[in-house]
């Protein structure tokens, strides 16, 4: 019926947004999405570096990665900067710095398109492995430090006076962020990843009134979007991550419609 | 003094600065099991940084302090909730431990807002978040408890009722109380041990003994003097070791 490479895009995908949907609604609590970017973009380094040392892309991406998010922490401390100029420095520096190499590694053909988009064609059997497998992994330490990360999230200082370790908590998630981005990158595309985090979260937050249906909501939208994105992607022969990040826009706006339901059902 | 397992935290010295400013300094005292010390002084005298001292909420602090049980409840003066979170006050009251039903409706009717369990927290006025916050803190049963302007803006006798009902758990669980307030009348009829801040230990002690001391009349006034002082008849009874009531 499908060809194999549509039924490994699709597993990849589901893989991916069922870790995409509780993450990403720590990244709209916690207002990380320009930090996704910045790690996102820092990705790219991390591509050119596993081409020209025939290692593999997921781990390559979420060494740099995580390098990225430590010197992130560490330039907060050391200088007197806002956190948003440092983080768009460091997002486009990364981004320059990866596309100046690329330049350099003129005998290897990059399918720079398929990097920045993503590629449902070149999702192989062992990218599944590490999507399943990495997910998995990053949903089990999520479940460990859900309360103490979801304790400060909402308020620090109670998380912390109250003996949860809260610094533990996010330096663990921002491991976690890297992760993702990593496995998530062949599907959805460095340039994307962020829209696949945030988007079916911020659908989720206009439809829920707990933060357990958030996330469960921020799951559905997630598989959602990736099943219509990879059929249109197959049909209209468009790239897989814009395809994808469409769809769950598409559900946002749906969910708009649900909001002004709410709000007329108040007064 | 009581024997040394009754101390909860202790304060030696202890004080904390922002850019080479000091928000406090020098403070010392220790909260017990059953006692409740209150913490009062100025706008800006550093009884919230006492507080978050206390709690190890700041760390790189002068001086020691030593806490002596993970099991805290605590009210914040200022709390800033993010409201791009979807929370109800039935997720709030499980925020940092998990607890049963029971024990989250038995706090937050003490607290008198148990028909609010359902609402969203962004659609409570700020009193009733208040009592929420209350609820939140004694629902864990915890040893310590810590306490910044509990009752800010619950309606007057919904003051009288609460500081009724912190007297009535701290000899219930056995908690100690680190209490900060403005309000003299109130708090003082209650507190074992009063501690007057103003960037430093102005003076502690007993409220009688603090009433009468002049640093404290010079920085609240004669009149405040007074109020404490009007309370001397009312200490009918001394708190044992075990925090137990005890008639003179």
């Amino acid at each position: 019926m499908f060809d194999d490479f549509f039924i490994r895009a699709l597993v990849a995908g589901i893989g991916v947004a069922l870790v995409t949907g509780p993450l990403g609604c720590f990244v709209v609590w916690r207002r990380l999405s320009y930090f996704g970017d910045t790690l996102a973009h820092s990705a790219l380094l991390g591509v050119t570096l596993a081409f020209t040392m025939e290692f593999n892309i997921a781990i390559s991406v979420f060494i740099i990665s995580s390098l990225i998010a430590l010197t992130l922490i560490q330039l907060q401390k050391r200088t007197n900067l806002p956190g948003d100029a440092l983080l768009g420095l460091l997002a486009h520096s990364s981004l320059a710095v990866g596309l100046v190499v690329i330049g350099f590694l003129t005998f290897i053909r990059f399918d720079i398109m398929g990097l920045l988009f993503g590629d449902i064609l070149a999702v192989t059997v062992d990218d599944l492995l590490i999507i399943w497998i990495g997910g998995a992994i990053i949903l089990l330490i999520l479940k460990l430090i859900w309360k103490p990360l979801f304790a400060s999230t909402v308020n620090y200082e109670l998380a912390e006076a109250e003996g949860l370790n809260p610094d533990r908590a996010k330096a663990i998630f921002t491991i976690l962020m890297a992760a993702i981005i990593a496995i998530s990158i062949k599907m959805v595309g460095l340039l994307l990843i962020t829209g696949m985090l945030i988007i079916p979260a911020a659908m989720a937050r206009n439809i829920s009134t707990s933060p357990q249906k958030m996330v469960v909501y921020s799951i559905i939208g997630g598989l959602l979007s990736v099943i219509l994105g990879l059929f249109s992607s197959l049909e209209f022969n468009t790239s897989s991550g814009p395809s994808i990040i469409t769809a769950a826009f598409l559900l946002f706006i749906i969910s708009l419609f649900r909001i002004k339901q709410t709000i007329k059902l108040k007064n | 003094m009581s024997s040394n397992q009754n101390i909860l935290v202790k304060l030696k010295d202890a004080g904390f600065k922002i850019n080479d400013k000091w928000l406090v300094q020098g403070v010392s005292f220790q909260v017990e099991k059953g006692k409740i010390v209150t913490l009062i002084g100025p706008n800006g005298s550093g009884k919230s940084t006492t507080a978050k001292i206390a709690l190890g909420i700041y760390k790189k602090i002068e001086g020691a302090v030593e806490k002596f049980t993970n099991k805290v409840g605590y009210v914040p003066q200022k709390i800033s909730i993010d409201w791009t979170l979807p929370l109800r006050v039935n997720d709030f009251m499980v925020l940092t431990e998990n607890l049963k039903s029971e024990t989250i409706d038995e706090a937050l009717s003490l607290t008198g807002v148990i028909h609010l369990k359902d609402k969203n927290l962004g659609d409570l006025s700020g009193g009733e978040f208040q009592r929420v916050l209350l609820a939140r803190a004694i629902s864990k049963k915890p040893d310590l408890l810590v306490l910044d302007e509990p009752v800010q803006g619950v309606d007057f006798t919904g003051e009288i009722a609460l500081y009724e009902l912190i007297k009535k758990i701290s000899d219930e669980l056995n908690c100690g109380i680190l209490l900060i307030s403005h309000d003299l009348h109130t708090v003082m009829s209650a507190t074992d041990h009063v501690v007057c801040l103003n960037g430093h230990v102005c003076c502690s002690g007993s409220p009688i003994d603090v009433a009468k001391n002049n640093e404290y009349k010079a920085l609240f006034g004669e009149q405040a003097s007074q109020i404490l002082s009007r309370y001397e008849h009312k200490h009918d009874h001394i708190h044992t070791n075990e925090g137990k009531i005890k008639k003179n």
